[in-house]
């Protein structure tokens, strides 16, 4: 299997402190990538740097063979998918908030009705299609914003926290769905948890950090 | 009856279009600003944000007296000869109106998750269409902030009698008309024409509460 991320010595700044330090970790296409660490580790702070909206002080990170920043912003960040902590709905309908990415990138309407489709359908929402999003349940939000990023047919998907702030039942039920798809989609997976469970029951690999340093 | 009046009408007609345009360039000079001092860090941003805020609560007069002063034949723009013209109008009422949409619109955008601007650029957004997404996210808000810049304009009086003139089939608006019946004790007149200004008022403001409402039920 190739390689779709190769991260080496990654530092990141903030407010002039370090708040976040990598020396190596890379991670092979299709491969799911657990980041666990309590909170403040520089969890979602190694998200934001791999989604390119927070910039690294320094380190060198390659993506699909190519320096990053040889990739324009734009382009690479059309490559990926992000799900933040909280599902950031837009207030409009649950099939307007999947199409979301999907008109950003021009996709042709039928196809974006197609795969919006597609993704409610194999997240269980389908039924929910024509619904406001400030209708929706927690669960159910999350489901959206997972369909909206799985919609868009990502070559990295970052997932900050994916099943944070959901009841037992709820988190139960989408980390078996996500399961599924993940093993089914193949897409390379990244996501953060505080939970050994989330690990287990998803992840390929794991990797901890610990005050923003990785600990191997 | 004062609605039998043609020059009423053509001072009605005066009044929306000056409010009408001014409100318009407010709003193209206010939603850009206001977007920038919402989502932008720059250095005097917070200076900035100070003089905006304080310009929506520029007395209307002193909006009048100083664009008067600039426009008068010996001023630095006498040249232009704009002073009692409907162009300068609308250049006093964009000064009172681009504040208020410009700090509203700010303070809208403001109070949006900050987190949803970046969700939308992991999304794969351009920054342009990151900025129309949130625009459209606070479209409420947004709309409020149009409707009280079209208030402040058209119920405004000192800055269209110093610099408009009150000139009769030239610059004569439904405040300055108002204005005058009173001066010459014609109260059943500025009552007529009190009430009309109201009735347009309420109906802009009741179309444009009609377009935000129907977008909060989204």
């Amino acid at each position: 299997m190739s390689m779709l991320l190769d991260i080496r010595d990654l530092v990141v700044y903030r407010a002039g402190r370090p708040v976040l330090e990598i020396k190596r970790l890379s991670i092979e296409k299709g491969r799911v990538l657990a980041v666990a660490g309590p909170n403040g580790s520089g969890k979602t702070t190694l998200l934001l740097v791999l989604a390119r909206i927070l910039k690294p002080a320094g380190g060198k990170i390659q993506f699909d063979g190519q320096a990053l920043e040889n990739i324009p912003d734009l382009k690479y960040r059309r490559l990926i998918g992000l799900v933040m902590q909280d599902s950031l709905l837009l207030n409009c309908s649950v099939f307007d908030n999947v199409a979301t990415g999907l008109r950003f990138r021009h996709i042709p309407k039928i196809e974006v009705t197609r795969r919006v489709g597609d993704w409610l359908e194999r997240l269980g929402i389908s039924h929910l299609r024509q619904r406001p999003a400030s209708q929706l349940s927690g669960g159910e939000a999350r489901r959206v914003a997972l369909a909206r990023a799985f919609a868009l047919q990502p070559d990295l998907l970052l997932l900050d926290e994916p099943f944070s702030a959901l009841d037992r039942s709820s988190r139960h039920k989408l980390q078996e769905d996500l399961k599924k798809i993940l093993a089914g989609a193949n897409i390379t997976t990244i996501f953060s948890t505080h939970s050994e469970t989330d690990v287990q029951k998803l992840a390929d690999l794991k990797i901890e950090l610990d005050g923003g340093k990785l600990e191997v | 009856m004062i609605f039998n009046n043609p020059d009423v009408w053509e001072i009605t007609l005066l009044s929306i279009k000056v409010s009408g345009l001014a409100t318009l360039i407010s709003l193209l000079i206010g939603l850009p600003l206001g977007t920038i001092l919402a989502l932008s860090k720059f250095p005097g941003r917070s200076v900035l944000l100070t003089f905006v805020n304080t310009g929506m609560a520029l007395p209307p007069v002193v909006v009048g007296l100083a664009v008067a002063m600039a426009l008068w034949r010996s001023g630095p723009l006498g040249g232009l000869h704009l002073i009692y013209t409907p162009t300068a109008i609308v250049i006093a009422q964009v000064i009172i109106s681009a504040p208020v949409v410009t700090g509203l619109s700010a303070a809208a955008l403001q109070a949006l998750d900050p987190r949803l601007r970046l969700q939308l650029l992991g999304l794969g957004a351009s920054r342009l269409q990151m900025v129309f997404s949130i625009w459209r996210e606070a479209r409420l808000p947004l709309l409020a902030a149009l409707m009280a810049g079209f208030g402040a304009v058209i119920s405004e009086v000192g800055a269209s009698m110093m610099v408009g003139g009150n000139i009769r089939h030239q610059t004569r608006v439904l405040t300055t008309a108002i204005v005058l019946e009173t001066n010459i004790g014609d109260f059943a007149s500025a009552i007529a024409l009190g009430v009309l200004l109201l009735l347009i008022t309420f109906l802009i403001n009741f179309a444009l509460t009609w377009i935000q409402q129907k977008g909060a039920k989204r």
